[in-house]
């Protein structure tokens, strides 16, 4: 009964292949496909749904000093309710950090990984059930309602950022339900966006004076993420793959 | 159709021992014991009206979960902690009493009619403390006391056994 309900994932898809293909031909084809939605960037109506005139995002400085990512590590934590188990190999971790250095030069740098929101998610694409799923907004998230526990996704995603929940749950946050035998993983904190509120990892550390992290609407040329992507070369990790996450990192 | 002796057996020692009040609800009409889900401890009145609620709950809340989490529909009134917000209460079976969640109330209905739900296991049945201002928390049980539900189900009995000629007059 479920599946008959569920948005149609395919135009979707076609949708953010011709996004693609905008971006391909250059700033120009992107900005003048923008300017048809209007309004652009900015607040949503309560009980309007998701569209994909918005493309959430997230641009990490990795230059910042890497003792701030402990501070997005407990803030995602605290808001939603992971973390505190005894099995540090299996246990449920939304965002981690990461410490990489180039052999031959001897540079390091410090970053934390999570759901790289991908444009064009593997973890989508292979999912039985249609639980794994991206909103019209780019978010991609587990309907955990509907996730068999397979894991599938978890093997699909290039960068581990999903986790498998193996022991039952309890005390969970009111806005993010989690169970036993589901996947999970950053939700963008969707609950926080639908609210015109910043991912409670930003906001922990813009309390601490830090803009590691911007988040914001890629779709939006005016938006600070937008300009900011547009000022400094950025990467993605493994670029070469062509699952265009949502996810820019600076300095590396 | 007979009745095996020793169930009317039974049956004759609790009628004779609650026939009073088993006679004053028999008399009311109610026709049935239902569950006793906990009063709702906040609103005056549900999202959609009581009977109403009783009977496609489950469709509106399928329904928002998947505008919700699909979509990111947000603000509609089918919403499970909503639903938390008004109708957990505090019970005995759970914490000691302390809290507000909302097994009193889902749960009751539930396993009366032999239905299992897994939303609890990741949706959190625990109701924030109301805040102040608010109005005061009624009852948490509300309806029938256990008395009455046996008293009910003796006066189901009792029309039942009535209305079989070959046991006739055994509650009088
Ligand atoms: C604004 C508060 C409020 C909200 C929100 C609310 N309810 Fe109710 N609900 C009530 C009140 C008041 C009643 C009337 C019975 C009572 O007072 O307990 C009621 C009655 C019901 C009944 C019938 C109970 C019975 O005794 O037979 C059901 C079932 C029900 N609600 C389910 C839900 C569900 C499911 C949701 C969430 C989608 C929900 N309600 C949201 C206040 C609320
Ligand atoms: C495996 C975990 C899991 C189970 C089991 C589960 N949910 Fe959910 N549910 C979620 C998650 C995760 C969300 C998304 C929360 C968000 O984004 O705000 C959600 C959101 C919802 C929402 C929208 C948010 C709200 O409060 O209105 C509704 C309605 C809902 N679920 C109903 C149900 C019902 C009814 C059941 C039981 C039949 C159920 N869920 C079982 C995980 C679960
Ligand atoms: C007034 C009694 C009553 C109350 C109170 C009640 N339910 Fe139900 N519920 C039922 C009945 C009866 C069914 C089964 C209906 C059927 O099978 O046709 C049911 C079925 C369901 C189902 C579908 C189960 C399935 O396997 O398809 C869900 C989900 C559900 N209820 C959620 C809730 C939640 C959540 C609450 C508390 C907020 C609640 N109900 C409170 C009587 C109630």
């Amino acid at each position: 009964m479920n599946s008959n309900n569920l948005p149609p994932i395919t135009e979707e898809k076609i949708d953010i292949e011709r996004r693609r293909l905008l971006a391909s031909g250059g700033a120009i084809a992107i900005a003048s496909g923008i300017m048809l939605y209007g309004g652009g960037a900015g607040a949503r109506e309560k009980g309007q749904p998701a569209t994909s005139a918005q493309r959430w995002g997230m641009l990490i400085d990795t230059t910042a000093d890497k003792s701030i990512w402990d501070t997005v590590v407990t803030a995602c934590k605290r808001e939603q309710g992971w973390g505190g188990g005894n099995n540090p190999a299996t246990d449920p971790q939304w965002v981690r950090k990461v410490s990489i250095k180039n052999k031959s030069t001897g540079a390091e740098a410090t970053l934390p990984v999570m759901c790289q929101h991908c444009a064009n998610p593997p973890c989508v694409d292979v999912c039985p059930t249609g639980a794994s799923m991206q909103r019209a907004d780019g978010i991609v998230l587990v309907d955990k309602h509907i996730c068999i526990g397979c894991r599938y996704c978890m093997m699909a995603c290039p960068y581990s950022a999903r986790s498998f929940v193996h022991e039952p749950v309890h005390n969970q946050k009111p806005h993010m339900p989690r169970g036993m035998g589901t996947v999970e993983s950053c939700t963008m904190c969707v609950h926080r966006v639908d609210n015109n509120q910043q991912p409670a990892c930003v906001e922990a550390l813009e309390a601490k004076g830090s803009k590691a992290i911007i988040f914001g609407d890629l779709n939006d040329p005016d938006s600070e993420i937008s300009r900011a992507v547009s000022a400094h070369v950025t990467r993605r990790i493994r670029e070469d793959l062509g699952v265009e996450p949502g996810v820019h990192y600076k300095g590396i | 159709m007979r009745l095996p002796n020793n169930i009317l057996g039974i049956a004759f020692i609790a009628l004779t021992l609650l026939l009073g009040a088993g006679g004053a609800y028999a008399a009311e009409g109610t026709n049935g014991i239902g569950p006793n889900p906990a009063k709702a401890e906040k609103g005056e009145q549900c999202v959609e009206p009581v009977d109403d609620m009783r009977r496609y709950h489950m469709n509106y809340l399928k329904h928002q979960r998947d505008e919700t989490l699909r979509e990111g529909i947000r603000g509609k009134k089918y919403s499970l902690n909503e639903c938390i917000d008004c109708h957990a209460a505090k019970s005995p079976d759970v914490a000691g009493g302390n809290i507000r969640t909302i097994k009193p109330f889902c749960a009751e209905c539930h396993q009366f009619a032999a239905v299992k739900i897994d939303c609890f296991e990741c949706h959190t049945g625990i109701a924030s403390p109301i805040k102040k201002g608010n109005k005061p928390p009624m009852p948490s049980k509300h309806g029938k006391t256990d008395q009455e539900k046996d008293a009910l189900v003796f006066g189901m009995l009792e029309n039942y056994l009535k209305s079989k000629s070959d046991v006739g007059g055994v509650a009088e």
